[in-house]
């Protein structure tokens, strides 16, 4: 297949020129941060570092850094670097226990957006004449949005399903033809699973490709995807609070996603020093918003452990590539498409009267998450009927699922039965062999 | 009349269970009765004891999850249909069980039924209007 570009001058600007490109934005894009941001202008002034001293991508190292935790205490407009009459639009992250953050856009911002995930549809083959189904949720989650918008933009027919009803989706993706599939791999896979046992067989539908994002995929699952579906599965990056999804995408060579370098400055640190190591080395990814006028993050530390690779790729972008996300710097979960924290599960412990002695264990089954969680039972909770207990593990399954959004199956154990080394608890055991 | 019941909590996982019946045998703790309720990730162990608070304070010494649990015990002859006239009776007074195990004596020809139900007192009653003889902590020491 020919390779396809929704903006070809951008996407495969020789790298000297996008460098240069990334200098002139950033030094006007500090002066925008620093004029109207204090929150941040008390931080660059505290590092000794003024707008001045910024005069090209070799200045970034200079600025500080950003964290989750800077955007919770600014919380809700402590970001906002124009007025508010001129923001369109609020998105968030899904923040279940005070982790809430909210990303505001002007039209330009939402505009760009957009073009982002335009560039990922048209990497993945689509053109005008496809009909694209977004069963990512809709609302302040970016997936829905954010796909939607790049679908209008490329002028494909958009089915904006939003998530869940797969019954309704299968419907909707035989009658009306669907050729495009935007939603998370899971579900993706889900939906190939109840095709099937349906008694569709791949070549019955009319689908050719899948965006996928917004939670780890392994190389595995993609096989199954594709397989199962007959296309051709794509991954997609992204987050909140640099738009959502579209930061970066595949192409056709499913090696990598080009990184939209026009519009994000990325950088590899070392997660523990804060230092920015070599090109090719495996760190923490961290992202300087070159265009964003309303939500403008310069050096936001994205938690994900990566490996950029620049070198030229075959579909004709000279844009970096990211691979998959090979862990976090921190502790943060993705649960069936859920950010979850251990925190939030200990919270609910002490809430619900249990010691904070538990062990939560992820795994995949069918390509779906399962979600485990062992609690050491307290000898005041202690009773002697087996309903007694499984009711109190129903109980607190609930109390979690409230919390989260997605309930685990929960399982009381016996007091210091849960492993420790050193002494400490062994919070989370991840067998999903996400990561290679 | 309640007798006391030792109620262990243990794990699904070899060697659980040897790892109690040791810490009896070891400290002369002699078991009269002996029930286990298991599912799949655990196991209620329900006995009843020749000393039942020695034995919790050694478990509990142990580590393990373990309380006394009231409950009642009935002495029922041991011929066919015997049982079930017990639990007839207390269906009759509207009381639910929510489990029991029995054991036989080891020189009369009596059975011994022990009951968990939510209210002794009135299971209690029910079984000795209708003629059973229920059994005391003392009784069972000298069985």
């Amino acid at each position: 297949m020919e390779p396809r570009y929704f903006q070809k001058e951008i996407e495969t600007m020789p790298r000297e020129q996008l460098k240069q490109l990334q200098s002139e934005k950033l030094v006007k894009q500090v002066r925008h941060v620093y004029d109207h941001v204090p929150y941040y202008r008390d931080l660059m002034d505290k590092k000794g570092v003024t707008p001045d001293d910024i005069h090209g991508i070799e200045d970034l190292h200079k600025l500080p850094f950003l964290t989750k935790a800077d955007l919770r205490e600014t919380y809700p407009y402590g970001m906002l670097a124009v007025p508010l009459s001129d923001c369109v639009r609020i998105q968030s992250t899904s923040g279940t226990t005070g982790k809430r953050v909210i990303a505001y856009y002007t039209q330009k911002d939402v505009d760009l957006w957009e073009d982002c995930c335009a560039r990922a549809l048209v990497a993945a083959g689509t053109d005008k004449e496809d009909v694209v189904q977004v069963c990512y949720g809709y609302g302040l989650f970016t997936g829905g949005p954010g796909l939607n918008g790049g679908s209008h933009r490329v002028g494909s027919l958009t089915l904006p399903m939003s998530s869940g009803n797969t019954e309704r989706q299968i419907q909707f993706m035989m009658d009306l033809k669907s050729t495009v599939l935007c939603c998370t791999p899971s579900y993706a896979a889900y939906i190939a699973e109840s095709l099937k046992e349906q008694g569709y067989r791949p070549e019955d539908n009319c689908l050719k490709a899948g965006i996928f994002g917004a939670e780890p995929w392994t190389e595995e699952m993609r096989h199954d995807i594709e397989a199962g579906l007959g296309i051709k599965a794509y991954d997609i990056y992204g987050l909140t609070e640099t738009s959502g999804p579209g930061v970066a995408f595949e192409c056709a060579e499913q090696k990598g996603m080009h990184i939209n370098e026009d519009h994000f400055i990325a950088e590899i640190i070392d997660p523990d020093t804060g230092e920015v190591l070599p090109e090719g080395s495996r760190g923490e990814l961290v992202f300087t918003s070159l265009d964003k006028e309303a939500f403008p993050l310069l050096r936001y530390r994205t938690r994900d452990i990566c490996v950029l690779n620049p070198l030229p790729c075959s579909c004709g972008r000279t844009h970096v590539r990211m691979s998959k996300p090979m862990g976090r710097s921190d502790d943060m979960m993705i649960i069936r498409g859920v950010n979850v924290f251990p925190s939030q599960i200990e919270a609910v412990l002490l809430n619900e009267g249990y010691a904070p002695n538990y062990q939560i264990v992820v795994d995949r089954a069918k390509n779906n998450d399962t979600f485990d969680v062992y609690v050491e039972l307290s000898p005041e909770q202690f009773t002697d009927t087996v309903s007694g207990i499984t009711a109190r593990e129903k109980a607190l399954a609930g109390a979690i699922r409230t919390m989260l959004g997605i309930g685990p199956i929960v399982h009381l154990v016996a007091p210091k039965t849960i492993a420790r080394s050193e002494g400490k608890a062994v919070r989370v055991i991840d067998k999903r062999k996400l990561h290679d | 009349m309640a007798i006391k019941q030792l109620t262990v909590f243990v794990r699904n996982h070899q060697g659980a269970l040897v790892e109690i019946t040791e810490l009896f045998a070891s400290n002369g703790i002699d078991m009269r009765a002996l029930s286990i309720a298991d599912t799949q990730d655990f196991g209620i162990l329900r006995a009843i004891v020749n000393n039942t608070d020695e034995a919790i304070r050694i478990l509990r010494n142990a580590g393990h999850l373990v309380q006394s649990t009231d409950v009642i015990a009935v002495k029922i002859s041991d011929t066919p249909g015997k049982l079930s006239g017990a639990l007839h009776a207390l269906n009759l007074a509207g009381i639910n069980v929510e489990y029991l195990y029995a054991f036989l004596a080891r020189t009369q020809r009596h059975a011994y039924v022990v009951l968990r139900v939510a209210d002794n007192d009135a299971a209690t009653r029910a079984l000795e209007d209708a003629g059973f003889h229920m059994v005391s902590d003392e009784d069972i020491k000298k069985l």
